[in-house]
């Protein structure tokens, strides 16, 4: 067992955990935070993706003890005082969901794309997705609303 | 009433707040007060004797509760598990259903078949202790592919089969087609695979069983498609208890695309080991187990041949196809190829005799059954290549053949030779829709453009029908269903005038939470908001048939349609009781009962508090509450149809397929909700362009499962698609109270032809003939080359 020390969504944590334990447990397991999905075996998926220190990372492809003194946001953690995020807003009003389980990993994806790249084109949005899997909605409308949600960020931003 | 919120409103999902917020409930998710974890282990041969099971180590692992096998489960007399369709042979005898034990007993018969179960407090002593357990194989030759399997002297799956034959069925007049063929002026044929699939919902299934030992009550919440279907076939056939002491809960589920249909072992043996250990029991599936564990789907060889006159009538088809159904017969499995595949060889054409064989065929793989389209892709692969190749031979433009032979408008009802009789549709319009929205008539220049830039430019169509909402009962029932396919609906209306719909249809992306609202807004007048739908429980829903076969608006819509017109007759009675008017006299509209001709009026929510506080109240006729069910059997199947348009872009250095643009115009009846369904097409395109494309499960020749991961089974990306343009075009259906048809899986069945003639139009000019899918540059590549000679 090993004490590690991290934030997560702003709050402290100090937890034991074996060295083989990934991060991806540590949150849904031990943390109860169950927004953060496991879609393979293989980080192929992405649904697992958080920030760790405000870039996103594939939480099944990291150890927890690598996490020690790190900052994490989930997708719970991405509202803040009951307003959405610009990207969930976005997902909603553009219908980029449909069963919601790769949801919480490519918005996660989609924040971090338009904050690197504030005005990307429809292909730098495929192509910054191309970690995310989602079987449901053809990507169309993940594409829409990640290109909406820019819009709306950089709108609000002048 | 079409307002705002009613149908026809794009109406921004209900469900999503939750999701966009991590507070999904998906099975996994929960944890129930002394969860215990299992671990299967799985053979890893396809093809094996079990000579024993060494559990002794891994029961003394730290944390293990209990380690069982398929001795347990028979010691214990549970179930095998069933099969719910039954086909019969040419001749009138059943087909070969073996048995299929829980946990495998005597011989595993697939890499990944379930031998042992290994229950521990926590998920990675369990692991752990999986790897302690000792199982002593003896390996035999095993058959992965259909041609072998067929071949005399193959590995045999089930010694009850010989050569392999599960059952050998055919549709069709044999004669009426030899004659049409006699007549022929031209006969046009084709050998192809229509490969195998993996579902791939993204959330794996999962499966958390805990009886109760106070009032002897067994609950699984699981990752199904349907819930009543679990119970019933767990209470009568598996587990082998009263209805009434198994509840089973889907809670939000992540995607099912048929694998989560179906009734797997693993639901069982949670429940059953669950008693057993004295703790709930959960599993849940890696993506690598899923791969070896769900369903998969397809995986057709067929021969074909099409008799048309010199000018490109169609005359007749003959169709011979071998079915894969894996080493066990999964829940739906026989119906798939049968009357979900050989009824659709019309498509939405005028033939006027066909006759189909198929022979489903045991091999030592994962058992294959529905997923997304579930034979209408085989139907509809099948024909429209055929078609295509018909044009190219007869020198008749692609679109052309089509429109010489589609069903017109006028002749519908229209009797097909292979059993359905299409109740409506207009075929013509959905084509000239499509062709108008890819801009067809530039195709030429879009064409020397992508020449200029070094590309090879195809295009690609598929004219298709298909057919949802498997109905009616007593007709599935003569054709070998176990179960009936109707839909139940209640509606609740509260004292205060929300309401309450209880589905027996489950939403697992769907969005039924806001199109069965929107439901209840366009005949009642309620804002969708105040509209709560409930689905996934058998406890609080009386009973349902679950969500598949893109059914649930056209029947389980029907059913709440159905239980509001009961609601409103009953309202009426209570509105001229306080009207003092006659029944007949009172009008409802826009949420207020009226008297004919007056303006004499109460509002639905006087109406509902009325009957719950009924003071004034015509009680001598009338019983208080509003609340009423329907159960809905549909007359027919519905007939949604269309036309799919692909152009795409081949690299000739490299064999890259790029999918440039994407038109289609679909015919899905009355449309709730415009925004959802187009949504469905889209995911139902990347599924189609996925088949086509890129996915594929690759089984080596002696039954090991060499795409087994994300790491080697290509799921599409969104890089790897455009977007779509989406059209529609409506007739409503005839036969159900709101006249919708189904969209959920008309990507998938329309998409996939479209997108193989697109590559084999582009590559036409090199010679190549035939593609098959997945189109992978490699295949490609090698095709190109041999058409010219080179070195493939």
């Amino acid at each position: 067992m090993a004490t590690i020390s991290l934030k997560v969504n702003e709050k402290s944590h100090d937890v034991d955990v074996e060295p083989r334990m990934l991060l991806v447990e540590l949150l849904r397991e031990r943390l109860l935070l169950t927004g953060t999905h496991v879609g393979c075996d293989t980080s192929q998926c992405g649904a697992c993706t958080v920030w760790v220190d405000g870039k996103s990372v594939k939480s099944c492809a990291m150890l927890a003890v690598e996490a020690d003194g790190a900052a994490v946001t989930t997708i719970e953690g991405l509202a803040k005082n009951g307003a959405l995020h610009p990207m969930q807003t976005a997902f909603h009003t553009c219908h980029g969901l449909q069963c919601g389980f790769c949801t919480p990993g490519m918005v996660m994806r989609s924040a971090e794309l338009i904050q690197e790249n504030p005005n990307p084109t429809e292909d730098e949005v495929r192509h910054g997705l191309e970690g995310n899997l989602c079987r449901c909605t053809g990507y169309h409308n993940i594409v829409k609303a990640v290109l909406t949600a820019a819009e709306a960020v950089r709108g609000g931003a002048q | 009433m079409s307002g705002a919120e009613g149908l026809g409103a794009s109406v921004a999902r209900k469900e999503d707040r939750r999701f966009l917020l991590g507070k999904g409930r998906y099975t996994d998710d929960l944890t129930l007060p002394g969860q215990s974890y299992a671990v299967f282990i799985r053979s890893p041969h396809a093809h094996a004797t079990i000579r024993s099971i060494d559990a002794s180590q891994a029961l003394k692992a730290p944390g293990v509760l209990a380690v069982l096998t398929g001795a347990d489960v028979a010691a214990d007399d549970l179930g095998g598990i069933p099969c719910g369709w039954t086909i019969h042979n040419k001749d009138g005898s059943a087909m070969v259903a073996p048995p299929h034990p829980a946990l495998a007993l005597g011989k595993a018969r697939h890499a990944g078949d379930p031998v042992a179960m290994v229950i521990a407090e926590t998920r990675a002593q369990a692991k752990d202790a999986a790897q302690l357990v000792e199982v002593d194989y003896d390996a035999h030759p095993a058959v992965a592919h259909l041609n072998a399997a067929v071949a005399p002297g193959a590995p045999q799956v089930w010694d009850e089969a010989p050569g392999n034959v599960c059952f050998d069925w055919h549709l069709g007049d044999p004669a009426a087609t030899e004659a049409q063929f006699a007549k022929a002026d031209r006969v046009v044929s084709l050998d192809l695979t229509n490969s195998r699939v993996a579902p791939n919902a993204i959330e794996p299934r999962a499966a958390n069983g805990h009886y109760d030992d106070v009032d002897g009550r067994y609950t699984l919440y699981t990752t199904s498609q349907n819930p009543h279907l679990i119970r019933l076939l767990a209470a009568a056939f598996t587990l082998k208890v009263p209805e009434h002491k198994l509840r089973v809960v889907a809670p939000d589920v992540g995607g099912g695309f048929g694998s989560k249909i179906f009734h797997y072992a693993e639901e069982l043996l949670v429940l059953w080991a669950s008693k057993k250990v004295g703790h709930p029991v959960k599993w849940t599936s890696d993506r690598s187990e899923a791969f070896l564990s769900d369903a998969h789907g397809r995986d057709h060889v067929s021969h074909a041949e099409l008799a048309l006159t010199s000018d490109g009538k169609f005359l007749g088809l003959r169709v011979r196809t071998l079915a894969n159904m894996g080493a066990y017969l999964s829940t739906f499995a026989p119906a798939i190829p049968t009357y979900l595949h050989a009824t659709l060889l019309s498509g939405p054409y005028v033939i006027p005799a066909i006759y189909a064989e198929v022979k489903a065929i045991f091999t030592n793989t994962v058992p294959v059954d529905a997923v997304r389209g579930a034979g209408r892709p085989e139907a509809t692969y099948l024909l429209e290549r055929l078609v295509d190749k018909a044009a190219r031979e007869l020198g008749i433009d692609r679109v052309e053949i089509r429109r010489k032979n589609l069903i017109q408008p006028d002749q519908f009802p229209y009797q097909t030779p292979v059993a359905l009789q299409y109740d409506v549709g207009d075929y013509p319009a959905t084509l000239d829709l499509a062709l108008q929205a890819i801009d067809y008539g530039k195709y030429a220049e879009r064409k020397a453009d992508s020449e200029s830039r070094g590309k090879l430019r195809g295009f690609g169509i598929s004219t298709y029908i298909e057919a949802c909402g498997i109905a009616p009962s007593a007709l599935v029932g003569a054709l070998g269903a176990g179960a009936g396919l109707y839909e139940s609906a209640t509606v609740r209306v509260h004292p205060t005038g929300s309401v309450s719909v209880f589905t027996g249809t489950h939403s697992h992306g769907q969005g039924h939470e806001t199109t069965f609202a929107q439901l209840v807004n366009e005949r009642l007048g309620i804002p969708v908001e105040n509209v709560e739908v409930v689905h996934g429980d058998t406890d609080r829903i009386p009973f349902g048939m679950g969500t598949y076969g893109s059914r649930s608006a056209a029947v389980g819509g029907s059913a709440i349609y159905k239980a509001i017109d009961k609601i409103v007759e009953k309202s009426k009675k209570i509105a001229a009781h306080l009207l003092e008017a006659n029944v007949a006299d009172i009008e409802f509209e826009d949420g207020k009962f009226r008297v004919a001709g007056t303006d004499r009026e109460k509002t639905f929510g006087e109406i509902a508090f009325t009957a719950y506080v009924p003071h004034n109240y015509p009680i001598e006729t009338t019983e208080p509450g509003l609340e009423d069910s329907a159960f809905y059997d549909p007359k027919n199947f519905t007939f949604p149809g269309g036309c799919h348009l692909v152009e795409v872009e081949v690299d000739p250095e490299t064999g890259v397929v790029d999918v440039v643009d994407v038109a289609i115009a679909d015919d899905v009846g009355v449309i709730i909700n415009p925004m959802i369904v187009d949504g469905q097409a889209h995911g139902g395109l990347a599924h189609g362009i996925g088949q086509a494309l890129l996915e594929e499960c690759v089984y080596s020749d002696d039954g090991q499962l060499l795409s087994g991961s994300y790491m080697s089974y290509c799921m599409p990306r969104a890089a790897d698609l455009p977007s779509f343009k989406v059209g529609n075009h409506v007739t409503a259906c005839t036969h159900n109270p709101i006249g919708i048809k189904g969209v959920g899986e008309v990507g998938a069945i329309g998409v996939p032809p479209a997108v193989i003639n697109a590559v084999i139009d582009a590559l036409a000019p090199l010679g190549v003939t035939d593609i098959s899918m997945p189109a992978t540059p490699e295949k490609v590549w090698r095709a190109i080359q041999a058409a010219q000679g080179g070195a493939a």
